[in-house]
């Protein structure tokens, strides 16, 4: 630890020593003003954009039935959610590597950014949060009147204080480092589906 | 340094001014007609324009090879022989903006500030300063590819790049759309380098090439018979590239075209090196 | 380990050109592809350049005032659980990582991307030392087996065709040699990655943005390969960059407004993921680097280049790079930013990158960080020249072309020399490479029989006034 004292110090001094003469002052950041929106339609667009595909459902029962004929080959499904039961609760999960063998993961996202048609989903959202990323598909429960028009808005909501993770999903695991070819499911979920659905 | 809009609102009336004119070594030696048709056209629009005829050059060479020494006695000599001028214009946008952006090598007296801040490229003098609004002696009949050079446009505002996000514009197509005859037609990588970069070209040849080639071919894939810049520098290297390769595409400095010429007339005008 | 020779820039450069008449068209086609679909995204936001200030201002005032941020981001971030570690170099980060893995009697490694990683050169020191690392990012990890390092900061194997990938996948993890159909192959390494996911001990990550106001750091990617190493193994170390440190929470905004949409044409990266203390279960330590930034703070033309997000626009726009392509740089950053930064790791070795540009300018237009890259390329080369960096052949020319210009009456000298010369010179002299490299590309062009100069002098000899008979 001494050592780290040593360093920690060393490195603090060398800048001190070395700032510049300027001291800029930190800008405010403006709220940009946007026209009136229809916010829902802008996000579904995006979020086909990043690849994903969203959907109305009326009730806890009809995503339920969304989701088993939509994977119908699906053995494991794990939930977060109380609205749809799955095969498995992610409550009961004590090790991320439990999860290696989910087929669907379901979660409920805390709110929705038309930009880049993201979700932002929490480590309180995901319960374990490997389950965000070992399933191999995933259903995102979203409150369609919690989306916000822009990043600026969506970092006035989140509560990085409270939260260990916090992600903005937009869409399904992607890559396109072989030859600039966008390929989805690179490491992560292949598919990525939001359930318009009101908190219960 | 003083943007083109501060310098236009500096300006007194324009028959008040004396003109230095600054010719570019290159132009000198390889391209004396564009040389030509710059002072023909600044006398046809009654300017009082004279010729140091001891300038050399703005030593452009030297000081984007890092090398100061050597780039300061030029600037020093360029101070000489333009320093009891009103304003100086030059038909070269690279070496333009050497003066007006990076004279540094040497001191920073008065009359170097004048002298740098006085310093036009000659579309951005006849567009901001004259505003000239036709050219009834001139008319080009001909499809034209325009080379916006790197320098113009991120240099001296001569037109907005792709890469900076506002409103359109372009100085030199402003100036060409008034040419009677003359079809500007687009090309699919408008401010693209074409690769010429000063030593650039030399010292990494194989990318200058490929760069230069990628430009012959996007203006002949969209018919252009004619490619005409405010640098003549870039027009040099393209035009180098072109032949070798055996594509018939011509060369011209916007002067030659708003001039009216001259254009080269010995036979075709841009014959090559006969073999020796 | 080390050589100290220049990297010679131009020549490897003109290597991957001249390689087929495949890879270098590829490879600039995908890269101008790229910042179209950047250009298309900034066009859609009325205030893109309004943006690319706040994120230069937001920046500036971090470095400017780096010694508080960063202490307020250890103390946040401590307080939350984190364990943080201070590396003077990069020496000192790998063993610090070291120490941490063998702490845990950690000998599987899974990591996503990191420059930072890079410049320290931490895989070949932990592999030395019995570790296993494996890259999850998928072109990391093809340059990681293909023993490369990456061309790309975002696209690290973008100047690979499918057909390279496929053999090398066929050599390396078995798959078939035939089939390069991109979905295949990202499928064959999804397969070959995952179980390295699930027995791995640790896993690292780097940084994009470090917020002091709550001690969290971001990292952006498209795969998820940084969320699934910081989710499953029980142990996450991120090696964070000093100069990554933001104020507040809000600044990302901004950032992340600008990242994605700059370096691949998108709104947003698939996944921003913000880590702020260990994960439930799990344990989180974070490794501050400064490695020669606190040097680069202090050097009044250059500290700009501190403020770098590493989107990787600069690569995408730039002419050179993608004629050129990332491997030709020699060094753990290519392209403009590349150009700009190699040198305060080594001057000598990277002495000639500076002249592997146009100075076209496109680069600082694109940076949305407004890093003023062009100008300080320009700069670097009057370092080199000052210090006797130039090849001898340029420092003569350029010194005789010095007095030249300076001197008038010699310079008319030499025009009148000049032309002749070219004149009659034998085809096969000017157009020889080596003498001549204008030459090798190009057709040479005609000296004028009679200069602009001597043109004057013969039709306006009153020095003003028209000659009254032309």
């Amino acid at each position: 630890m001494e050592a780290q004292t040593l360093s920690r110090d060393s490195i603090l001094a060398a800048i001190r020593e070395n700032l510049p003469k300027e001291r800029v002052s930190r800008p405010g950041i403006p709220a940009f003003a946007r026209q009136d929106q229809p916010i829902r339609q802008m996000f579904e667009e995006h979020l086909g954009k990043a690849g994903a595909a969203a959907h109305s459902i009326g009730s806890p029962a009809e995503a339920a039935a969304k989701l088993t004929a939509m994977f119908p080959e699906a053995k494991v499904v794990c939930s977060a959610v109380p609205e749809i039961a799955g095969t498995r609760r992610a409550a009961d999960v004590q090790d991320p590597h439990a999860l290696a063998d989910v087929d669907v993961g379901v979660f409920r996202a805390q709110f929705g950014v038309v930009e880049g048609g993201a979700v932002w989903v929490t480590q309180e959202d995901l319960i374990v949060t490997a389950l965000g990323f070992l399933s191999q598909h995933l259903v995102v429960l979203l409150d369609p009147n919690e989306i916000v028009s822009d990043m600026h808005q969506a970092y006035r909501r989140v509560r990085m204080h409270e939260t260990a993770y916090g992600c903005f999903m937009a869409g399904p695991s992607a890559t396109a480092d072989i030859e600039a070819t966008l390929v989805h499911g690179a490491q992560g979920a292949r598919s990525l589906d939001v359930f318009f659905l009101r908190r219960v | 340094m003083v943007t083109h809009t501060a310098a236009a609102h500096r300006m007194t009336a324009p028959s008040a001014m004396r003109v230095g004119l600054f010719i570019p070594c290159y132009v000198d030696m390889l391209f004396p007609e564009v040389g030509i048709a710059t002072l023909e056209l600044l006398e046809r629009l009654g300017l009082d324009v004279g010729y140091p005829l001891e300038q050399t050059c703005c030593g452009q060479p030297m000081a984007n090879s890092g090398d100061e020494a050597n780039a300061a006695a030029t600037e020093h000599l360029f101070m000489q022989n333009f320093k009891d001028f009103d304003c100086i214009v030059g038909p070269a946008g690279s070496c333009v903006k050497q003066v007006r952006h990076h004279f540094d090598s040497i001191e920073q007296t008065e009359t170097v500030r004048h002298v740098r801040q006085h310093t036009y490229e000659l579309v951005e003098f006849l567009h901001d300063i004259l505003k000239v609004q036709d050219f009834p002696w001139a008319e080009f009949p001909h499809s034209v590819a325009l080379h916006n050079s790197c320098s113009s446009i991120r240099g001296l505002g001569l037109a907005k790049p792709s890469e900076i996000m506002g409103t359109p514009f372009n100085k030199t197509a402003d100036l060409l759309a008034k040419v009677k005859g003359l079809v500007l037609v687009p090309i699919d990588r408008p401010d693209d380098c074409c690769g010429f970069g000063g030593t650039f070209c030399v010292t990494d040849p194989a990318v200058s090439a490929r760069m230069g080639m990628e430009k012959v071919r996007d203006h002949l894939r969209h018919g252009a018979g004619y490619v005409a810049s405010p640098d003549m520098s870039c027009l040099m290297h393209q035009q180098g590239i072109a032949r070798r390769a055996g594509l018939d595409i011509k060369y011209i400095h916007v002067a030659q075209i708003l001039n009216g010429g001259p254009f080269r007339q010995r036979g075709d005008p841009d014959e090559h090196e006969p073999t020796g | 380990m080390s050589t100290n020779r220049p990297v010679e820039v131009a020549t490897k450069a003109e290597q991957f050109i001249r390689q087929d008449d495949i890879h270098e068209p590829m490879h600039d086609r995908f890269l101008w592809a790229t910042m179209q679909r950047r250009n298309a995204q900034a066009a859609a936001l009325p205030e893109w350049e309004e943006l690319r200030e706040l994120a230069s201002q937001i920046k500036e005032h971090a470095l400017t005032h780096l010694d508080e941020y960063l202490t307020q981001f250890e103390a946040n971030a401590t307080q939350r659980g984190a364990q943080v570690h201070w590396a003077r170099d990069g020496a000192e980060h790998n063993e610090i990582v070291y120490a941490i893995l063998k702490a845990h009697g950690t000998t599987e490694l899974i990591k996503s991307k990191s420059m930072l990683q890079e410049e320290c050169v931490m895989t070949p020191y932990l592999e030395r030392r019995g570790i296993t690392v494996t890259e999850s990012d998928l072109g990391e990890r093809i340059q990681q087996l293909d023993g490369q390092p990456p061309s790309h900061i975002v696209f690290p194997a973008i100047h690979k065709t499918r057909k390279d990938v496929a053999q090398l996948f066929a050599r390396t993890i078995g798959t078939d040699p035939n089939n390069d159909d991109p979905h295949v192959l990202t499928e064959a390494m999804r397969n070959n990655a995952r179980p390295r996911f699930l027995a791995a001990g640790a896993g690292m990550t780097g940084a994009n943005f470090a917020i002091a106001e709550t001690g969290t750091f971001v990292v952006c990617t498209n795969e998820g390969n940084a969320d699934i190493g910081a989710a499953v193994p029980p142990l996450h170390i991120a090696s964070i960059g000093i100069e990554k440190i933001l104020p507040r929470v809000e600044d990302l905004g901004v950032f992340l407004r600008l990242l994605a949409r700059s370096g691949t044409g998108t709104p947003l990266t698939q996944y921003s993921s913000h880590f702020t203390g260990p994960r439930k279960g799990g344990e989180l330590h974070i490794v501050l680097v400064d490695n020669g930034r606190s040097r680069r703070l202090g050097m009044a033309d250059f500290w700009h280049s501190l403020k770098c997000i590493r989107c990787g626009a600069c690569m995408n726009t730039c002419p050179v790079y993608r004629r050129g392509g990332g491997l030709a740089y020699g060094a753990t950053y290519s392209g403009p930013i590349g150009v700009i930064l190699d040198p305060t790791f080594n001057e000598y070795k990277y002495s000639e990158l500076p002249f592997h540009s146009t100075l076209c300018g496109s680069c600082s237009a694109v940076c949305p960080v407004k890093i003023d890259i062009s100008d300080q390329i320009l700069k670097w080369r009057r370092v080199m020249a000052s210090k006797s960096y130039l090849p001898l052949a340029k420092r003569l020319s350029f010194a005789v072309a010095g007095h030249v210009f300076a001197h008038p009456g010699e310079y008319h000298t030499l025009q009148k020399g000049a032309g002749p010369a070219i004149g009659h010179a034998p085809h096969f002299l000017l157009y020889n490479h080596t003498l001549n490299p204008w030459g090798r590309e190009r057709e040479i062009p005609k000296v004028a029989q009679q200069t602009f100069r001597e043109w004057y002098l013969a039709h306006r000899r009153n020095n003003g006034s028209p000659d009254p008979q032309s």
